[in-house]
């Protein structure tokens, strides 16, 4: 049996399309790529040209600054059609951050599909992640174990107002990633009544400001006052990095959370220092993969981001082709980089 | 379940003792009876421990899971129960956990054979907070920093009563402690001992802000050694016999030879030591780290009791019979000591000498030379001082011999916990050793305290400045920075590396002023021991 998509292929700067002649999600600066989503360890700055939904782009700009997506860029909307050479090419929803997409290349009567990162559960800033059919899957594996069973999020927005009460002499500090994580907790934390200011990194306000400008409502958000001595009792979104910084001493007393996968790992909960550990992930669990990859009906399956070996194990024995994607962008994922 | 599992997680997290405490009150206040008490006795250690080992959690994750699948997650989690509980495969609207009470209940009445089926029913009835939960209760790896003496803190927070009341109805119950909560509610009479072994918080000293505060005349003061030990508190009568720590924790299963002692009925304040093999009673006791070696065994073997042999140093007598002698004068009570003393010979007791002391001279040589083998410096206790519990100011008194400190070179760094989760403030300092070109320094000790808070904003600085390689959190230095490092006491230690173990060191200077190749050498610490 051929190789399924055996122009699809993995090199050093990344996944290369060669009859559309463009890379997906490249390391490298390139001449000519598509970007699945606006993080770091998705979208570099320097590409000659970059195809996107006009979130992922928007939102690159404000990361990267407006240097970074070129002139001769271009927005795609989910589902509309386009040719690049000799290739048909279409966007999803991914349902990971605003603007996420899966890439569907189709070549020859052959269907591949590039998930970039994905999630399977609600997320009231971007639409659900839509299953395509294909031949070829190349799928992200951040929680590719079977120890991973992310709980419904509106359980862990619970357990965080609780702590609010509990705490109320406290500033609660929560750690999530400055795009995707902080809006998807603030919107949230909205649909369960929490109608109060919350207070902002400037990392994520800019990011929220992108997010408010392409139509999602956030509520009262506000930056954190300069001075010491900030917001008993209220809710302050920063950065993970900024946890453990002297950014945070401008805290009373702050109480710190993150909401993250990893938090579903008490070394990593304590590794971080946190006090309350929220199991909110922008990625599929264990099941959400299987689940996701089933629906695609693909019979060749290509592992990213994340240990392959427990999904080699077991889509193996349901006699799939499923391999590693060698080259193709695979790197142990830094946890800030949920 | 659920709420002791949640619990469990708070208190794992919670870096301090006022969120702990927090967190426990809360759960008295909104846990019945009884899964609340039996919470209470598996935090502090008093449930059953280890009905499940690591063999049995193993058959269990091949009853259910891919053998492969379960070793990649293992190496991942790197915790067998926490693998375990987190992949054990839901079913379908599984969320009926069990009560903490049944599984205490029904641990207690299953036999050892019956348990992976009854944990299996368990573990498909929960989700997977509680599985986790569940999983650490029976493999008795709680571990989650509750004292004894942070419960009661915890229940005197829930039921607005003092500690000390606490404290001596608590040990009047035992678990699940219905009377003590329904007492802590308001709801019934306060438990009575009735001839039980009842713990009575102890009367402690402050330290000695200066000599003046004795006045001019010390004939109002008495004088004793301040052992170096662990204050216990001695119970014996009809009901039965405890050693307590000073805090409440239940010692005896430790030091079964003074509980074989304790053949009277009577309350006794004393210093729990180790004596040298074959030494009398009131022989100079070993370091302090011999005994040590006795707590961590919570069932000593015959062999370690025969080389560490405990004996109690007895200072106080607290009731004689059912006669309570608290309210007497210390004089009074130290006249029935010495009877009770003199009519029982308890084994392996001897009482603490009264030291006789003239002048504010003789009393200050006395202090500073307090530096034989077991000795922390002086207790000072008026002579007319009843016996008060808790630290009442201007009765005891004590006086520990000036710290021992050397010039150290700051070696390594962390960050801390909770409020100082910012801040480098856990500090590896090392002394030099050899010579000319085989000069180096030797990491000696860690201190995470002494310093003020302005002292700490520099320490961080230069940390952040001049960190010159990073192992995950811990974070090398440039050898630079000078700091002055008291130690109550040094002892060699096989463990580490330079040969020494400090007692409680703390970082008392910033020796900016001083180079690093001016810092002391190994040597001159090992001449202090
Ligand atoms: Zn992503």
């Amino acid at each position: 049996m051929p190789t399924a998509c055996d122009w699809l292929i993995p090199r050093p700067e990344g996944l290369y399309c060669v009859p559309g002649d463009f890379h997906i999600d490249p390391r490298r600066a390139v001449a000519r790529a598509v970007i699945t989503h606006a993080h770091s360890d998705h979208a570099r700055p320097g590409h000659g040209a970059v195809l996107a939904t006009r979130e992922t782009l928007a939102l690159m700009a404000a990361r990267l600054g407006q240097g970074a997506v070129a002139a001769g860029s271009q927005a795609l909307a989910y589902d509309e059609a386009l040719r690049v050479g000799a290739v048909d090419l279409s966007l999803a929803p991914a349902g990971h951050v605003l603007g996420s997409a899966q890439v569907v290349l189709v070549h020859r009567g052959e269907r591949a599909v590039i998930s970039g990162d994905y999630k399977r559960s609600a997320d009231p800033t971007c639409p659900a992640f839509a299953p395509m059919a294909c031949d070829l899957f190349v799928t992200e594996a951040t929680f590719a174990l079977p120890v991973f069973h992310h709980p419904a999020p509106g359980g862990e927005i619970a357990r965080l107002l609780d702590s609010l009460r509990l705490f109320p002499e406290r500033a609660h500090l929560l750690g999530a990633y400055a795009l995707g994580k902080c809006q998807r907790m603030i919107a949230l934390l909205r649909q369960a009544g929490y109608d109060r200011p919350i207070y902002l990194h400037g990392a994520a306000l800019a990011m929220c400001a992108v997010y408010r400008a392409l139509g999602v409502d956030l509520g009262d958000l506000r930056a954190l006052p300069a001075g010491r001595a900030v917001a008993a009792g209220e809710l302050v979104i920063a950065p993970p990095a900024a946890l453990a910084d002297r950014w945070s001493r401008r805290l009373a007393d702050p109480l710190p959370a993150m909401a993250s996968g990893w938090m579903a790992l008490r070394q990593h909960a304590r590794a971080r220092g946190v006090e309350l550990a929220l199991v909110v992930s922008d990625h599929a669990d264990w099941d959400g993969l299987l689940r996701s990859i089933a629906e695609t009906g693909a019979r060749a399956v290509r592992i990213t981001h994340g240990p392959p070996e427990a999904l080699m194990h077991v889509l193996a024995a349901q006699g799939l082709d499923a391999a590693p994607l060698e080259g193709g962008g695979f790197a142990a994922r830094r946890e800030e980089e949920e | 379940m659920r709420a002791f599992a949640e619990l469990l997680e708070h208190l794992t997290l919670a870096p301090g003792r006022d969120a702990k405490r927090a967190l426990l009150t809360r759960y008295f206040a909104t846990t019945p009876d009884p899964d609340r008490g039996h919470a209470l006795a598996a935090l502090i250690g008093e449930t059953r421990r280890g009905a499940a080992g690591p063999a049995m959690l193993r058959a269990l994750a091949a009853s259910r899971v891919d053998p492969v699948l379960f070793a990649l997650s293992y190496d991942f989690v790197g915790d067998l129960a926490e693998t375990l509980a987190l992949i054990w495969p839901a079913r379908d609207g599984a969320d009926a956990p069990p009560r903490l009470g049944e599984v205490v209940d029904r641990l207690a009445a299953t036999s050892r054979a019956a348990l992976p089926g009854l944990l299996t029913t368990w573990l498909d009835a929960s989700p997977a907070p509680v599985r986790l939960g569940l999983l650490k209760l029976i493999t008795g790896g709680l571990r989650v920093g509750v004292s004894a003496g942070l419960a009661r803190a915890a229940l005197a927070d829930f039921s607005g009563r003092a500690e000390e009341e606490i404290a001596e109805a608590w040990h009047a119950t035992a678990p699940p402690y219905g009377a003590l909560f329904a007492w802590a509610e308001g709801r019934g009479p306060r438990p009575d001992a009735a001839g039980a072994p009842v713990f009575r918080p102890p009367m402690l000293a402050q330290a000695l802000p200066g000599p003046e505060a004795l006045g001019e005349d010390l004939t109002a003061w008495r004088a004793e050694w301040k052992w170096d030990g662990v204050r216990v508190q001695l119970v014996a009568g009809p009901g039965g016999r405890r050693i307590f720590s000073r805090s409440g924790e239940d010692l005896s299963a430790a030091f079964p030879e003074i509980l074989e002692a304790m053949e009277f009925h009577a309350t006794l304040d004393g210093e729990l030591l180790v004596l040298p093999p074959g030494a009398p009673a009131d022989a100079a006791p070993s370091p302090f780290a011999a005994l040590q070696r006795r707590l961590g065994r919570r069932q000593p073997g015959a062999k370690l009791r025969e080389a560490l042999p405990a004996a109690v140093r007895l200072y106080d007598i607290l009731f004689e019979g059912a006669q309570d002698l608290r309210p007497l004068a210390f004089d009074l009570r130290r006249a029935r000591l010495e009877n009770f003393f003199a009519t029982r010979h308890p084994a392996r007791m001897a009482l603490s000498a009264l030291i006789a002391v003239t002048d504010h001279a003789a009393l200050a040589r006395l202090a500073a030379n307090a530096r034989e083998s077991g000795i922390e410096g002086l207790m000072l206790k008026r002579a007319a001082s009843p016996y008060l519990p808790g630290r009442p100011r201007g009765e005891w008194w004590k006086w520990k011999r000036a710290a021992l400190t050397i010039d150290a070179v700051l070696m390594y760094a962390q960050r801390g916990h909770g409020k100082r989760g910012s801040y480098f403030s856990d500090f590896t300092f090392g002394l030099w050793q050899g010579e000319g070109s085989d000069r180096r320094l030797v990491p000696v000790g860690k201190a995470y305290s002494g310093f003020t808070d302005a002292e700490l904003a520099i320490l961080d600085r230069f940390v952040r400045a001049h960190a010159i390689a990073r192992f995950g959190p811990v974070r090398e230095v440039e050898k630079t920075f000078v700091v002055e490092v008291a130690f109550d006491s040094a002892q060699r230690s096989t463990r580490h590396r330079s040969g020494v173990a400090l007692r409680f060191p703390r970082i008392i200077r910033l020796r900016r002023d001083k180079p690093a190749e001016e810092a002391d050498t190994l040597a001159s610490l090992l001449a202090m021991i």
